[in-house]
Protein backbone atom coordinates (compact mmCIF):
# COMPACT_ATOMS: atom_id res chain seq x y z
CA UNK A 1 0.00 0.00 0.00
CA UNK A 2 1.15 3.51 -0.91
CA UNK A 3 0.76 5.98 2.20
CA UNK A 4 0.85 9.83 2.40
CA UNK A 5 1.59 11.63 5.85
CA UNK A 6 2.46 15.00 7.49
CA UNK A 7 6.05 14.94 7.55
CA UNK A 8 6.43 15.44 11.40
CA UNK A 9 7.80 13.31 14.12
CA UNK A 10 6.19 10.47 15.40
CA UNK A 11 3.63 10.06 11.97
CA UNK A 12 5.62 6.46 10.29
CA UNK A 13 5.20 4.96 13.72
CA UNK A 14 1.73 6.13 13.58
CA UNK A 15 1.06 4.82 10.68
CA UNK A 16 2.90 1.40 11.48
CA UNK A 17 1.74 0.44 15.16
CA UNK A 18 -1.71 -1.00 13.81
CA UNK A 19 0.01 -3.32 11.20
CA UNK A 20 1.09 -5.01 14.02
CA UNK A 21 -1.34 -4.68 16.23
CA UNK A 22 -3.73 -6.51 13.49
CA UNK A 23 -0.96 -9.05 13.11
CA UNK A 24 0.12 -8.08 10.15
CA UNK A 25 3.76 -8.73 8.53
CA UNK A 26 5.92 -6.28 7.25
CA UNK A 27 8.01 -7.01 4.54
CA UNK A 28 9.52 -3.54 3.36
CA UNK A 29 9.52 -0.23 3.86
CA UNK A 30 10.51 2.02 1.36
CA UNK A 31 10.36 5.57 2.18
CA UNK A 32 10.83 8.55 -0.60
CA UNK A 33 10.40 12.41 -0.60
CA UNK A 34 9.01 12.53 -4.42
CA UNK A 35 9.70 16.20 -5.66
CA UNK A 36 5.75 16.25 -6.69
CA UNK A 37 4.43 16.43 -3.70
CA UNK A 38 3.82 19.11 -1.18
CA UNK A 39 6.98 19.24 1.07
CA UNK A 40 4.84 18.87 4.14
CA UNK A 41 3.45 15.20 3.63
CA UNK A 42 5.71 11.91 3.13
CA UNK A 43 4.92 9.75 0.68
CA UNK A 44 6.14 6.25 2.15
CA UNK A 45 4.94 2.70 0.50
CA UNK A 46 4.73 -0.72 2.71
CA UNK A 47 4.70 -3.92 1.94
CA UNK A 48 3.00 -6.05 3.90
CA UNK A 49 1.21 -9.37 4.32
CA UNK A 50 -2.48 -10.10 6.62
CA UNK A 51 -4.96 -12.16 6.34
CA UNK A 52 -7.88 -11.34 3.53
CA UNK A 53 -10.52 -10.49 6.50
CA UNK A 54 -7.90 -8.13 8.50
CA UNK A 55 -7.09 -6.32 5.78
CA UNK A 56 -10.70 -3.59 6.04
CA UNK A 57 -10.36 -3.39 9.61
CA UNK A 58 -6.14 -2.31 9.61
CA UNK A 59 -7.36 0.50 6.60
CA UNK A 60 -9.58 1.99 8.96
CA UNK A 61 -6.95 2.44 12.15
CA UNK A 62 -4.49 3.67 9.68
CA UNK A 63 -7.07 6.33 8.91
CA UNK A 64 -8.04 6.84 12.47
CA UNK A 65 -3.88 7.76 12.69
CA UNK A 66 -4.41 10.67 10.09
CA UNK A 67 -2.72 9.18 7.39
CA UNK A 68 -3.71 8.67 4.30
CA UNK A 69 -3.79 5.86 2.10
CA UNK A 70 -2.94 6.81 -1.25
CA UNK A 71 -3.29 3.28 -3.17
CA UNK A 72 -3.80 -0.01 -1.72
CA UNK A 73 -2.45 -2.74 -4.35
CA UNK A 74 -3.32 -6.03 -3.48
CA UNK A 75 -2.06 -9.38 -4.19
CA UNK A 76 -3.86 -12.00 -2.57
CA UNK A 77 -1.78 -15.73 -3.46
CA UNK A 78 1.76 -14.20 -2.65
CA UNK A 79 3.18 -17.54 -1.66
CA UNK A 80 4.56 -20.40 -3.87
CA UNK A 81 5.72 -23.53 -2.87
CA UNK A 82 6.28 -26.55 -5.02
CA UNK A 83 5.62 -30.15 -3.90
CA UNK A 84 6.87 -33.69 -5.16
CA UNK A 85 3.83 -36.63 -5.30
CA UNK A 86 4.71 -40.09 -6.02
CA UNK A 87 2.08 -42.83 -6.33
CA UNK A 88 -0.74 -43.94 -8.07
CA UNK A 89 -2.06 -40.10 -9.06
CA UNK A 90 -4.32 -40.07 -11.55
CA UNK A 91 -6.65 -43.26 -10.57
CA UNK A 92 -7.08 -41.80 -6.95
CA UNK A 93 -8.63 -38.79 -8.54
CA UNK A 94 -6.38 -36.15 -9.40
CA UNK A 95 -9.40 -33.79 -10.24
CA UNK A 96 -10.23 -34.08 -6.18
CA UNK A 97 -6.97 -34.13 -5.10
CA UNK A 98 -6.56 -30.70 -6.71
CA UNK A 99 -9.98 -29.61 -5.45
CA UNK A 100 -9.54 -30.12 -1.96
CA UNK A 101 -6.84 -27.68 -2.12
CA UNK A 102 -9.11 -25.17 -4.04
CA UNK A 103 -11.60 -26.01 -1.82
CA UNK A 104 -9.61 -24.15 1.17
CA UNK A 105 -10.48 -20.79 -0.27
CA UNK A 106 -7.10 -19.54 0.65
CA UNK A 107 -5.03 -21.61 -1.42
CA UNK A 108 -5.36 -23.10 -5.23
CA UNK A 109 -3.23 -25.49 -7.27
CA UNK A 110 -1.40 -23.33 -9.84
CA UNK A 111 1.07 -25.64 -11.68
CA UNK A 112 0.93 -29.23 -12.31
CA UNK A 113 3.39 -31.44 -14.13
CA UNK A 114 2.70 -35.27 -14.18
CA UNK A 115 5.05 -37.90 -15.34
CA UNK A 116 3.63 -41.39 -16.03
CA UNK A 117 6.30 -43.90 -17.10
CA UNK A 118 3.83 -46.50 -17.86
CA UNK A 119 0.73 -48.07 -16.59
CA UNK A 120 0.10 -49.75 -13.38
CA UNK A 121 4.20 -47.91 -11.99
CA UNK A 122 3.40 -45.21 -10.09
CA UNK A 123 3.56 -41.49 -11.35
CA UNK A 124 5.27 -38.78 -10.02
CA UNK A 125 3.82 -34.74 -10.23
CA UNK A 126 5.34 -32.00 -9.70
CA UNK A 127 2.21 -30.02 -8.17
CA UNK A 128 2.78 -25.87 -7.31
CA UNK A 129 0.31 -24.39 -4.63
CA UNK A 130 -0.65 -20.39 -4.27
CA UNK A 131 -1.83 -19.15 -0.76
CA UNK A 132 -2.56 -16.10 0.69
CA UNK A 133 0.17 -16.07 3.44
CA UNK A 134 3.03 -18.35 5.66
CA UNK A 135 0.09 -19.67 7.63
CA UNK A 136 -2.56 -20.76 5.19
CA UNK A 137 0.11 -22.10 2.64
CA UNK A 138 1.02 -24.27 6.25
CA UNK A 139 -2.99 -25.21 6.21
CA UNK A 140 -2.91 -26.07 2.40
CA UNK A 141 -0.19 -28.09 2.74
CA UNK A 142 -1.64 -30.39 6.15
CA UNK A 143 -4.76 -30.82 3.17
CA UNK A 144 -2.60 -32.16 0.91
CA UNK A 145 -0.93 -34.85 3.74
CA UNK A 146 -4.35 -35.85 4.67
CA UNK A 147 -5.68 -36.55 1.13
CA UNK A 148 -1.99 -38.16 0.61
CA UNK A 149 -2.39 -40.29 3.65
CA UNK A 150 -5.67 -41.35 2.49
CA UNK A 151 -4.97 -42.07 -0.79
CA UNK A 152 -1.58 -43.90 0.23
CA UNK A 153 0.58 -41.06 -2.25
CA UNK A 154 3.85 -40.58 -1.00
CA UNK A 155 4.58 -36.40 -0.66
CA UNK A 156 8.58 -34.89 -1.03
CA UNK A 157 8.49 -31.61 0.88
CA UNK A 158 10.74 -28.71 0.52
CA UNK A 159 13.22 -28.41 3.40
CA UNK A 160 11.36 -25.18 5.43
CA UNK A 161 13.69 -22.44 5.09
CA UNK A 162 15.35 -23.88 1.71
CA UNK A 163 12.70 -23.27 -0.48
CA UNK A 164 13.69 -22.66 -4.27
CA UNK B 1 44.32 -45.61 30.95
CA UNK B 2 43.06 -48.89 31.25
CA UNK B 3 40.54 -50.13 28.16
CA UNK B 4 38.25 -53.52 27.73
CA UNK B 5 36.97 -53.68 24.20
CA UNK B 6 33.35 -55.65 23.88
CA UNK B 7 32.16 -56.43 20.25
CA UNK B 8 35.26 -57.30 17.51
CA UNK B 9 33.19 -56.55 14.38
CA UNK B 10 34.56 -54.10 11.62
CA UNK B 11 34.22 -50.86 14.33
CA UNK B 12 36.27 -53.00 17.00
CA UNK B 13 38.89 -54.04 14.80
CA UNK B 14 39.31 -50.75 13.55
CA UNK B 15 39.98 -49.78 16.80
CA UNK B 16 41.88 -52.19 18.11
CA UNK B 17 44.60 -51.64 14.82
CA UNK B 18 44.60 -47.78 16.14
CA UNK B 19 45.50 -48.66 19.35
CA UNK B 20 48.24 -51.05 18.01
CA UNK B 21 49.43 -47.85 15.59
CA UNK B 22 49.16 -45.18 18.23
CA UNK B 23 50.61 -46.40 21.31
CA UNK B 24 51.72 -42.27 22.12
CA UNK B 25 47.61 -42.39 22.96
CA UNK B 26 48.24 -44.37 25.83
CA UNK B 27 45.57 -46.41 25.76
CA UNK B 28 46.35 -49.76 26.91
CA UNK B 29 44.17 -52.64 25.91
CA UNK B 30 43.17 -54.80 29.30
CA UNK B 31 40.55 -56.96 27.71
CA UNK B 32 38.32 -57.71 24.94
CA UNK B 33 35.62 -60.11 23.81
CA UNK B 34 33.45 -61.37 21.10
CA UNK B 35 30.78 -63.18 20.82
CA UNK B 36 31.87 -66.62 21.74
CA UNK B 37 35.12 -65.61 23.98
CA UNK B 38 37.58 -63.17 25.98
CA UNK B 39 40.92 -62.65 27.01
CA UNK B 40 42.16 -60.82 29.80
CA UNK B 41 45.15 -59.29 31.15
CA UNK B 42 45.52 -56.61 33.81
CA UNK B 43 49.07 -55.68 32.66
CA UNK B 44 47.85 -55.23 28.75
CA UNK B 45 47.30 -57.25 26.00
CA UNK B 46 48.96 -56.80 22.27
CA UNK B 47 46.05 -55.09 20.38
CA UNK B 48 47.66 -56.71 16.93
CA UNK B 49 48.11 -60.23 19.00
CA UNK B 50 44.41 -59.89 19.78
CA UNK B 51 43.22 -59.03 16.22
CA UNK B 52 45.57 -62.12 14.67
CA UNK B 53 43.96 -64.23 17.00
CA UNK B 54 40.58 -63.04 15.65
CA UNK B 55 40.94 -63.63 12.22
CA UNK B 56 43.06 -67.00 12.59
CA UNK B 57 40.42 -68.62 14.71
CA UNK B 58 37.34 -66.24 14.99
CA UNK B 59 38.17 -65.96 18.11
CA UNK B 60 39.71 -63.35 20.40
CA UNK B 61 40.94 -65.37 23.89
CA UNK B 62 39.27 -67.85 25.52
CA UNK B 63 36.06 -69.92 24.79
CA UNK B 64 35.72 -70.56 28.55
CA UNK B 65 35.63 -66.44 28.95
CA UNK B 66 32.78 -64.27 27.76
CA UNK B 67 31.68 -60.96 27.83
CA UNK B 68 30.38 -60.94 31.74
CA UNK B 69 33.86 -62.28 32.70
CA UNK B 70 35.39 -59.43 30.99
CA UNK B 71 32.92 -56.75 33.03
CA UNK B 72 33.40 -58.60 36.52
CA UNK B 73 37.21 -58.46 36.14
CA UNK B 74 37.48 -55.06 36.70
CA UNK B 75 40.73 -54.70 34.86
CA UNK B 76 39.84 -51.62 33.31
CA UNK B 77 39.07 -47.87 33.77
CA UNK B 78 36.83 -47.28 30.55
CA UNK B 79 34.21 -49.98 29.15
CA UNK B 80 34.54 -49.74 25.18
CA UNK B 81 30.79 -51.19 24.09
CA UNK B 82 30.85 -52.28 20.31
CA UNK B 83 28.74 -55.07 19.81
CA UNK B 84 25.97 -55.14 17.25
CA UNK B 85 22.78 -52.67 17.43
CA UNK B 86 19.23 -53.64 18.58
CA UNK B 87 17.24 -50.65 18.34
CA UNK B 88 14.06 -52.62 20.09
CA UNK B 89 15.77 -53.90 23.37
CA UNK B 90 19.70 -52.16 22.89
CA UNK B 91 20.83 -55.60 24.30
CA UNK B 92 22.76 -56.74 25.10
CA UNK B 93 24.67 -53.80 25.17
CA UNK B 94 22.62 -52.13 27.85
CA UNK B 95 22.90 -55.08 30.53
CA UNK B 96 26.97 -54.50 29.32
CA UNK B 97 26.81 -50.91 29.83
CA UNK B 98 24.93 -51.12 32.96
CA UNK B 99 27.04 -53.56 34.50
CA UNK B 100 29.96 -51.07 33.41
CA UNK B 101 28.21 -48.20 35.47
CA UNK B 102 27.40 -49.49 38.34
CA UNK B 103 30.93 -50.94 39.00
CA UNK B 104 32.30 -47.40 38.38
CA UNK B 105 33.67 -47.56 35.42
CA UNK B 106 33.06 -44.83 32.63
CA UNK B 107 31.75 -46.00 29.10
CA UNK B 108 32.25 -45.41 25.58
CA UNK B 109 29.47 -46.69 22.49
CA UNK B 110 29.28 -46.82 19.15
CA UNK B 111 25.80 -48.82 19.88
CA UNK B 112 22.78 -47.07 18.95
CA UNK B 113 20.65 -49.33 20.22
CA UNK B 114 20.55 -48.73 24.72
CA UNK B 115 21.73 -44.89 23.73
CA UNK B 116 17.94 -44.45 22.08
CA UNK B 117 16.52 -47.12 24.42
CA UNK B 118 17.83 -45.50 27.35
CA UNK B 119 19.01 -42.38 27.04
CA UNK B 120 17.62 -40.89 30.37
CA UNK B 121 17.90 -43.84 32.31
CA UNK B 122 21.67 -44.13 31.18
CA UNK B 123 23.12 -40.85 32.08
CA UNK B 124 21.15 -40.63 35.36
CA UNK B 125 22.84 -43.79 36.17
CA UNK B 126 26.68 -42.59 35.05
CA UNK B 127 25.60 -39.43 36.74
CA UNK B 128 24.83 -41.26 40.04
CA UNK B 129 27.76 -42.94 39.91
CA UNK B 130 29.94 -40.05 38.94
CA UNK B 131 31.47 -41.55 35.75
CA UNK B 132 31.36 -40.60 32.07
CA UNK B 133 29.06 -41.93 29.52
CA UNK B 134 29.90 -40.90 25.74
CA UNK B 135 28.65 -42.24 22.35
CA UNK B 136 29.91 -39.25 19.91
CA UNK B 137 30.51 -43.17 17.35
CA UNK B 138 26.96 -43.44 17.33
CA UNK B 139 25.78 -40.63 15.09
CA UNK B 140 27.35 -39.36 11.79
CA UNK B 141 30.53 -41.52 12.44
CA UNK B 142 33.65 -39.53 12.61
CA UNK B 143 31.55 -36.18 12.74
CA UNK B 144 32.23 -34.23 15.80
CA UNK B 145 28.71 -33.67 16.46
CA UNK B 146 27.58 -34.71 20.30
CA UNK B 147 31.24 -32.92 21.45
CA UNK B 148 29.90 -29.80 19.07
CA UNK B 149 26.64 -30.06 21.20
CA UNK B 150 27.74 -30.78 24.65
CA UNK B 151 31.71 -28.73 24.39
CA UNK B 152 31.82 -26.58 21.49
CA UNK B 153 28.08 -25.28 21.36
CA UNK B 154 28.14 -25.13 24.86
CA UNK B 155 25.73 -22.56 26.33
CA UNK B 156 24.15 -21.52 23.10
CA UNK B 157 19.81 -22.73 22.85
CA UNK B 158 19.72 -24.76 20.05
CA UNK B 159 16.31 -24.42 18.03
CA UNK B 160 16.60 -27.66 15.34
CA UNK B 161 19.01 -30.08 14.34
CA UNK B 162 18.93 -31.29 11.04
CA UNK B 163 21.15 -33.59 9.02
CA UNK B 164 21.65 -36.29 6.94
CA UNK B 165 22.34 -39.24 9.08
CA UNK B 166 22.12 -42.18 7.09
CA UNK B 167 24.80 -42.74 3.91
CA UNK B 168 23.51 -45.61 2.07
CA UNK B 169 20.34 -43.58 1.32
CA UNK B 170 22.48 -40.65 0.56
CA UNK B 171 24.87 -42.82 -1.79
CA UNK B 172 21.56 -44.34 -3.78
CA UNK B 173 19.72 -40.55 -3.96
CA UNK B 174 23.50 -39.02 -5.22
CA UNK B 175 23.45 -41.98 -7.89
CA UNK B 176 19.37 -41.48 -8.42
CA UNK B 177 19.91 -37.86 -9.57
CA UNK B 178 23.83 -38.04 -11.44
CA UNK B 179 23.23 -40.95 -13.41
CA UNK B 180 19.26 -41.15 -13.57
CA UNK B 181 19.52 -44.81 -12.19
CA UNK B 182 16.39 -46.41 -10.78
CA UNK B 183 15.99 -46.90 -6.93
CA UNK B 184 16.52 -50.47 -7.19
CA UNK B 185 19.67 -49.90 -9.79
CA UNK B 186 20.76 -47.45 -7.06
CA UNK B 187 20.33 -49.90 -4.51
CA UNK B 188 22.00 -53.03 -6.40
CA UNK B 189 25.23 -50.57 -6.94
CA UNK B 190 25.08 -49.81 -3.48
CA UNK B 191 25.05 -53.27 -1.88
CA UNK B 192 28.23 -54.49 -4.43
CA UNK B 193 29.95 -51.54 -2.79
CA UNK B 194 29.62 -52.84 0.57
CA UNK B 195 27.33 -49.74 1.09
CA UNK B 196 24.15 -51.56 1.97
CA UNK B 197 23.32 -54.41 4.28
CA UNK B 198 21.93 -57.56 1.98
CA UNK B 199 18.81 -56.18 4.20
CA UNK B 200 18.62 -52.56 3.34
CA UNK B 201 15.57 -52.14 5.48
CA UNK B 202 16.49 -50.26 8.40
CA UNK B 203 18.76 -47.65 6.08
CA UNK B 204 16.16 -47.47 3.48
CA UNK B 205 13.11 -46.99 5.09
CA UNK B 206 14.62 -44.33 7.51
CA UNK B 207 14.72 -46.00 10.49
CA UNK B 208 18.28 -46.39 11.42
CA UNK B 209 18.57 -42.31 10.67
CA UNK B 210 15.55 -42.06 12.98
CA UNK B 211 17.04 -43.81 15.62
CA UNK B 212 20.19 -41.13 15.44
CA UNK B 213 17.85 -38.27 15.01
CA UNK B 214 16.40 -39.47 18.26
CA UNK B 215 19.79 -39.67 20.32
CA UNK B 216 20.39 -36.10 19.06
CA UNK B 217 17.27 -34.52 20.00
CA UNK B 218 17.63 -36.23 23.41
CA UNK B 219 21.52 -35.07 23.91
CA UNK B 220 20.83 -32.17 22.95
CA UNK B 221 17.72 -31.23 24.73
CA UNK B 222 16.84 -34.57 27.20
CA UNK B 223 13.39 -34.67 25.26
CA UNK B 224 13.06 -38.35 26.15
CA UNK B 225 11.85 -39.34 22.56
CA UNK B 226 11.95 -42.57 21.43
CA UNK B 227 11.46 -44.29 18.19
CA UNK B 228 7.76 -44.32 18.25
CA UNK B 229 7.72 -40.82 18.53
CA UNK B 230 9.87 -40.29 15.01
CA UNK B 231 7.24 -39.70 12.03
CA UNK B 232 9.15 -41.86 9.34
CA UNK B 233 9.23 -41.80 5.27
CA UNK B 234 11.69 -43.90 3.75
CA UNK B 235 13.35 -43.64 0.46
CA UNK B 236 12.13 -46.78 -0.76
CA UNK B 237 9.28 -44.99 -2.21
CA UNK B 238 11.24 -42.64 -4.60
CA UNK B 239 11.16 -42.77 -8.25
CA UNK B 240 13.63 -41.06 -11.02
CA UNK B 241 10.69 -38.73 -11.80
CA UNK B 242 10.39 -37.22 -8.66
CA UNK B 243 14.39 -36.13 -9.09
CA UNK B 244 14.05 -34.97 -12.42
CA UNK B 245 10.94 -32.85 -11.52
CA UNK B 246 13.76 -31.53 -8.37
CA UNK B 247 16.31 -31.32 -10.59
CA UNK B 248 13.91 -28.92 -13.34
CA UNK B 249 13.68 -26.35 -10.37
CA UNK B 250 17.31 -26.75 -9.44
CA UNK B 251 16.83 -29.13 -6.57
CA UNK B 252 17.39 -32.72 -5.67
CA UNK B 253 15.87 -35.08 -2.71
CA UNK B 254 18.06 -36.00 0.54
CA UNK B 255 16.73 -37.92 2.97
CA UNK B 256 16.76 -35.37 6.06
CA UNK B 257 16.15 -35.99 9.74
CA UNK B 258 14.60 -32.82 11.25
CA UNK B 259 13.97 -32.18 15.36
CA UNK B 260 12.69 -28.75 16.17
CA UNK B 261 11.32 -28.81 19.72
CA UNK B 262 9.21 -25.55 19.66
CA UNK B 263 7.07 -26.71 16.27
CA UNK B 264 7.13 -30.09 18.07
CA UNK B 265 8.56 -31.33 14.82
CA UNK B 266 10.94 -35.43 14.98
CA UNK B 267 10.84 -36.40 11.07
CA UNK B 268 12.75 -38.50 8.91
CA UNK B 269 11.31 -38.09 5.20
CA UNK B 270 12.92 -37.43 1.72
CA UNK B 271 12.75 -33.77 1.10
CA UNK B 272 13.58 -31.16 -1.65
CA UNK B 273 16.63 -28.88 -0.88
CA UNK B 274 18.18 -26.63 -3.56
CA UNK B 275 21.35 -27.50 -4.77
CA UNK B 276 23.49 -25.20 -2.89
CA UNK B 277 21.96 -26.28 0.85
CA UNK B 278 24.64 -26.99 3.19
CA UNK B 279 23.35 -30.80 3.25
CA UNK B 280 23.57 -31.43 0.19
CA UNK B 281 26.42 -33.77 0.21
CA UNK B 282 27.79 -36.80 -2.21
CA UNK B 283 27.68 -40.06 -1.56
CA UNK B 284 28.29 -41.97 1.64
CA UNK B 285 28.94 -38.72 3.83
CA UNK B 286 26.67 -36.98 5.96
CA UNK B 287 26.16 -33.76 7.32
CA UNK B 288 24.09 -32.26 10.63
CA UNK B 289 23.09 -28.34 10.84
CA UNK B 290 22.54 -27.08 14.30
CA UNK B 291 20.26 -23.99 14.50
CA UNK B 292 21.67 -21.86 18.04
CA UNK B 293 20.96 -18.42 19.66
CA UNK B 294 24.55 -17.13 19.33
CA UNK B 295 26.46 -19.46 16.80
CA UNK B 296 24.04 -19.07 14.84
CA UNK B 297 23.80 -22.11 12.15
CA UNK B 298 26.76 -24.16 12.24
CA UNK B 299 27.27 -27.43 9.37
CA UNK B 300 29.42 -29.92 10.27
CA UNK B 301 29.88 -32.75 7.22
CA UNK B 302 32.60 -35.91 6.93
CA UNK B 303 32.66 -39.56 6.82
CA UNK B 304 29.94 -41.44 8.62
CA UNK B 305 30.71 -44.68 8.43
CA UNK B 306 34.29 -47.12 8.30
CA UNK B 307 36.03 -48.38 10.97
CA UNK B 308 39.00 -46.57 11.31
CA UNK B 309 36.39 -43.52 11.15
CA UNK B 310 34.13 -45.02 13.47
CA UNK B 311 37.64 -45.34 15.73
CA UNK B 312 38.20 -41.97 15.74
CA UNK B 313 35.22 -40.94 17.16
CA UNK B 314 35.94 -43.30 19.88
CA UNK B 315 39.10 -42.17 20.84
CA UNK B 316 37.88 -39.08 20.86
CA UNK B 317 35.55 -39.92 23.34
CA UNK B 318 38.60 -42.02 25.32
CA UNK B 319 40.81 -39.33 25.46
CA UNK B 320 37.90 -36.51 26.64
CA UNK B 321 37.49 -38.96 29.90
CA UNK B 322 41.39 -40.00 29.95
CA UNK B 323 41.55 -35.65 30.67
CA UNK B 324 38.58 -34.96 32.16
CA UNK B 325 38.21 -38.08 34.72
CA UNK B 326 41.72 -40.30 34.81
CA UNK B 327 45.29 -39.16 35.92
CA UNK B 328 47.93 -40.06 33.52
CA UNK B 329 50.89 -41.92 34.91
Amino acid sequence: MKLEMKDSPGQLVAALTPISEYGGNIIAVIHQREPESPSDTLGVQIVLEIAQERLDALVGAIKLQGVSILRLGEERLLYRQSVIMIGHLIHTDIGDTIGRIDATGFAEVAELNVHMPAIAEPSTALITIKATTRSEMGRALDVLRTVAAEKGLLIVEPLAGAEA
Amino acid sequence: MRVAVLGLGAVGKGLLRTLAAKPELDLVLTAAADSSSACIDPDGLDPTAVLDAKCATGRCGASGLSATDVLASGAYDVLVELTPTNALTGEPALTHIRSAIERGKHVVTSNKGPIAVDHAGLTALADEAGVALRYEATVGGAIPVIHAIRDGLAGNRFSSITGVLNGTCNYILTRMDDEGLTYEQALAEARELGYAEADPTYDVRGIDAAIKLVILANTCWSLGVTLDDVSITGIDGLTVDALRLAADQDCTIRLIGEVAPAENLLRVAPRVLPRNHPLVIEGTLNAVMLSTDMAGEVTLMGKGAGSVETASAIIGDLIAIRDRYVECG
